[in-house]
């Protein structure tokens, strides 16, 4: 059985992306971005996911106007990276996950969850920037250390989908996973936000206290979060700050009770708030059911959990 | 016929692109999205006014486009992720186009976000309706200033460049 043992909420400003590929990683102005991820790095290597289902909304790359499909599943082999007007991001193409992502397709669509299908799409960086920040810098011609299942949903037109909307997703998508017979250890992204207006007159809004109730909530009591309407996240969090209701679609992917084993945030990258967070799924026994939770420790997954946990109080100090 | 009326219209500089403002834009997003092709940016350089009947504008539209006024372009249909595509062929950052909506000048554009952002306070609405959303807990409110205090080289920037960016947090009716 494929199980979601994690979950990553990343920030997918452009200006990240542009700072990997131009070498300013190490300027201060970056470096205090960057360094909220060195840590998370270290974990997602140790935890070697199989497949990463990542959630993230395209910005006028591979949909235009002509087509705005509400939840959008990348069912394809790969998905290269998309030119955004300064030639395609020199990153490696993403390798698809055809299989997983057709079995969650036919899953959860009979669960009423209609969504399009992608058989061809390109990436841009509300995809790749978090895959940097989650995984580091990875040559062009190299390979991403995971394959991927593409989940783009519509944050630029309003109205996107409700934040209860994208968190019952998030439940659809656990059950198809775990009703996938090979047995995957699969991570699950939301990316977008946190706070941020780049359009119009009130551009540049940034919103702290929102932000860290949001990542709060996120990890302890997420069933307050989906009740959040579209009018509190556009007026608190700004416009374009509304890319959050993604980070939903993740944490209702999780299990009830899920460990916030990292945060990170920071303002600003750009025009942004820089928010990361990784909740651990609690382990199961392996041979029990969905729905039963066992003590049995996985014991490598909780001892980096631990490590993690530990670098982050050190560097409180 | 006269634009719906909608909640969001009550968030002060803000022109939320919804389906209505889609159809409306469609050919301001449209053109802008044939930027992402070398040929088209040279051919629109090269005299704009043709270029731009090409896409079944309105003259208000054509004329927004040519004077290169954002806030307009997103008021009548243009969405920014595609308006930033003709800030980009003209050569500029997105930080300048972001400066250029606020009528700030890019320096203090920056050294506003840098401060920490536009704060929210005085900028939720056009109505009055300046009090915080229910569903920022009073609990999470306190734990975050304790930590934003524990974060020093950011509380530090926050309080440094606060009187700075203050003037610039304007009020929009
Ligand atoms: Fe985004």
């Amino acid at each position: 059985m494929a199980r979601i043992v994690a979950g990553i909420g990343s920030s997918h400003v452009p200006a990240i992306g542009a700072a990997i590929d131009n070498g300013k990683t190490e300027e201060p102005y970056w470096k205090r971005v960057f360094s909220g991820f060195v840590k998370s790095q270290e974990w997602m290597r140790e935890l070697k996911p199989d497949v990463a289902i990542i959630v993230y909304n395209d910005h006028a790359s591979a949909f235009s106007v002509e087509m705005i499909p509400t939840f959008a599943l990348g069912c394809a082999v790969e998905f290269p990276p998309a030119d955004e007007g300064w030639g395609p991001r020199p990153v490696p193409v993403v390798q698809g996950h055809p299989a997983l992502a057709s079995h969650i397709a036919q899953s959860v669509i009979l669960d009423e969850f209609d969504l399009t299908i992608c058989n061809k799409m390109e990436v841009d960086h509300g995809m790749t920037v978090p895959m940097n920040l989650l995984f580091g810098k990875v040559d062009k011609d190299a390979h991403w250390p995971c394959p991927v299942v593409p989940l783009a949903v519509n944050v630029v037109m309003y109205p996107p989908p409700t934040g209860h909307r994208c968190f019952m997703l998030g439940r659809a998508i656990r059950k198809a996973v775990e009703s996938y017979p090979e047995d995957l250890k699969v991570v699950i992204f939301g990316t977008g936000g946190l706070s941020h207006q780049i359009s119009g007159p009130r551009a540049g809004l940034i919103n702290s206290k929102w932000d860290k109730s949001f990542l709060d909530n996120l990890s302890k009591d997420p069933q307050k979060l989906v009740k959040i309407p579209h009018i509190d996240y556009m007026r608190e969090a700004g416009a374009e700050g509304i890319e959050m209701v993604m980070w939903l679609v993740m944490r209702g992917a999780l299990d009830d009770k899920a460990d916030e084993i990292y945060r990170f945030y920071t303002v600003p990258a750009s025009n942004t708030a820089v928010g990361h967070i990784i909740l651990a799924n609690r382990p199961r026994g392996a041979a029990k059911k969905a729905a039963t939770k066992s003590k049995r420790p996985a014991v490598k997954h909780k001892r980096a959990a631990a490590r993690v946990k530990s670098a982050v109080r050190r560097s409180k100090r | 016929m006269a634009r719906e009326q909608h909640d969001y219209d009550d968030i002060p500089g803000t022109f939320v692109f919804d389906a209505e403002r889609s159809r409306q834009g469609f050919g301001i997003n449209m053109f802008c999205m044939s930027l992402m092709k070398d040929d088209n940016r040279k051919a629109f350089k090269a005299n704009e006014a043709e270029y731009l009947k090409k896409f079944n504008l309105t003259p208000e539209q054509t004329d927004a486009i040519l004077k290169r006024d954002y806030n307009r372009m997103l008021e009548l249909g243009g969405n920014i992720y595609f308006t930033a595509k003709l800030g980009a062929t003209d050569g500029h950052s997105f930080q300048h186009l972001a400066a250029v909506m606020t009528g700030a000048s890019q320096q203090d554009y920056a050294a506003m976000m840098l401060g920490g952002g536009r704060p929210v306070e005085g900028n939720r609405s056009r109505s009055g309706k300046n009090v915080p959303s229910k569903f920022i807990s009073a609990a999470a409110a306190k734990k975050a200033a304790k930590r934003a205090a524990a974060t020093k080289p950011k509380a530090k920037a926050s309080k440094a460049s606060k009187a700075k960016s203050k003037p610039k947090s304007t009020k929009w009716k």
